[in-house]
């Protein structure tokens, strides 16, 4: 400490602000370095040009405007208004570089079939790039990100079984209105023994257990009046597409998560709770038509009938 | 003033910095109050029901607002990702305003009828099962927790001294009829407040439990209305813009 005190002691071109400390501790006063003073001047100057640029000082019951435009189409008329962010943004959805890009292709996409579509390379790639952002946005949430679903509550979209139908058509119409699948409980039809027996039915329409007496008793209540089971899931049992009933004859199950069982009593259990509980409130599809555009429903249907059992 | 003055003075230092610190705040601040145009005129905007303010208060006692926020900027890549941007109009019944600025969550000021009843409730009680790579952590006490509305009308009550329309006597609820028209204005009446609670609750079953109303029936009919009170079709995007 002594050294250092001894060199500040020593005369300098600076001068000191008079100051002295424990008496011998100065304060050099050097000026402020260049390049800091500068930089704040440009700061000063850049604050100047802002304010004659963009909406700033209040004024009474309003503000100074500025006077940069921005301009956008409203109505069919194009309208040049003060700049703000409202209006920048209008610019900017509308003409901004990215914008206009993209609108490009999906006035292609607009334009064109579903069959043209699905055979133009250069369109489909922007499908699968599009697609995915706004299926990630809007349905991952629910149907997962790969539009597996959740076995359970919410339907998978890469398999080729479809409740609501799988054309392009129907996958739009789904997109736009959304959907609300319903199934009575039949908790207070049937008894415990006869919803043992519509389970193993079935449960053996398709070879998840094998038929046997309940299943045949199962067989009388799905297609006669006690359970009425045919009226929605037809007398075939592959589901209505105009009703999104399930087609009970293949192995993919949505609700009753049979593939997780490994007994065939456990299968049976999976059903009844379905049977039972009935789907109520649980098969809600919200409509996107609003909160999408017309033109991304489109390339949306064409994305998810790719994603894998389009029809 | 020589400056040495204020710098031997620490009481008058303290006070000058105030002074100094608060023209930046008062710039900004105090203008909103005396401009025309600072809150849009818009329809459909109204105070939260009874049942979507318990929902409301439980969102910040989870403290939602926290990861989530609830303004949509105007910006391209939010009016893409979220929506149209948030109105300051949208919030002006809100005390406090959830608009935030952390996002460790997306936002959600238009989550609204975006999602199912039954997936909110999913989500909820485990975010993981509908969305694997969430990180939100679990919320299963909302469904095992039976709704407490035994104060909802002194919660009422203490928003409408910050200024919400929620009605008392006769003259104010004549005034919301006005205002809102006729069935707005009923769940906004404070001696109804209870009765419209379970009445909603019943009708709309968010948590999916017929027989109960849970801390979560609460949680979703708030996040349910998030952002939808405006209908937008109704307006030219260029009057919002007139605005600012």
């Amino acid at each position: 400490m002594s050294e250092t005190t001894t060199n500040q002691q020593k005369p300098t071109a600076v001068q000191t602000t008079g100051h002295a400390w424990d008496g011998d501790l100065q304060e050099f006063n050097n000026p402020l370095p260049r390049w800091w003073l500068w930089s704040f001047y440009a700061t000063v100057v850049f604050a100047v040009i802002y304010w004659f640029l963009y909406p700033t000082w209040p004024v009474g019951s309003s503000w100074t405007k500025g006077v940069l435009s921005a301009t956008f189409t409203e109505g069919g008329k194009q309208e040049t208004m003060r700049w703000n962010t409202r209006s920048a943004l209008l610019e900017d959805l509308q003409t901004g570089a990215d914008a206009t890009r993209q609108r490009e292709y999906f006035e292609k996409i607009a334009a064109a079939d579903f069959a043209t579509i699905q055979k133009d390379p250069q369109m489909l790639a922007f499908v699968n790039q599009a697609g995915k952002r706004i299926f990630e946005t809007n349905c991952s949430a629910c149907h997962g990100r790969g539009g597996q679903g959740v076995v359970g509550l919410f339907p998978n979209l890469v398999d080729d079984d479809w409740l609501w139908g799988g054309t392009f058509k129907d996958i739009q119409y789904t997109i736009t209105h959304g959907r609300n699948g319903y199934m009575p409980s039949f908790k207070g039809t049937l008894n415990t023994a006869q919803l043992d027996d519509v389970a193993s039915y079935v449960l053996s329409l398709s070879g998840e257990v094998q038929a046997d007496e309940a299943s045949a008793r199962g067989k009388q209540i799905f297609e006669g009046p006690v359970g009425g089971c045919y009226m929605c899931h037809g007398d075939a049992a592959k589901g209505i597409k105009s009703m999104g009933s399930a087609n009970l004859t293949d192995k993919i199950w949505t609700l009753a998560n049979v593939p997780a069982a490994t007994t065939p009593e456990a299968k049976i259990e999976a059903v009844k709770a379905v049977v039972s509980n009935g789907v109520i409130n649980v098969r809600t599809m919200p409509a996107w038509d609003g909160r999408m555009s017309a033109d991304e429903i489109k390339l949306m249907a064409v994305y998810i009938h790719q994603l894998g059992g389009g029809q | 003033m020589r400056h040495e003055n204020i710098e031997v003075n620490s009481g008058l230092m303290i006070a000058l910095i105030m002074v100094v610190i608060s023209i930046g705040g008062l710039v900004e601040i105090v203008p909103l109050f005396y401009i025309n145009e600072t809150v849009e005129k818009v329809d459909g905007v109204r105070p939260y029901t009874p049942l979507e303010l318990r929902g409301r208060d439980i969102y910040q006692r989870e403290g939602c607002y926290l990861c989530h926020s609830q303004m949509v900027r105007p910006f391209r890549d939010e009016w893409l990702r979220y929506g149209h941007y948030s109105l300051a109009a949208e919030s002006k019944y809100d005390h406090p305003f959830q608009w935030g600025s952390k996002r460790t969550g997306p936002d959600l000021a238009r989550v609204g009828g975006k999602y199912s009843n039954q997936w909110h409730v999913q989500h909820l009680l485990k975010p993981t099962s509908v969305v694997p790579e969430s990180i939100m952590p679990n919320y299963p006490w909302l469904l095992n927790n039976d709704l407490d509305y035994s104060d909802i009308a002194d919660r009422m009550t203490a928003l409408r001294r910050t200024g919400v329309p929620y009605s008392l006597t006769q003259a104010e609820y004549d005034a919301n009829v006005k205002t809102f028209g006729k069935t707005v204005a009923d769940q906004l009446d404070i001696s109804q407040a209870q009765d419209n609670l379970l009445k909603q609750a019943r009708t709309f079953n968010y948590d999916g439990l017929p027989n109960r109303v849970t801390e979560m029936e609460a949680l979703v009919a708030y996040l349910q209305v998030l952002g939808t009170m405006v209908d937008f079709s109704k307006y030219d995007e260029g009057y919002f813009a007139e605005f600012r």
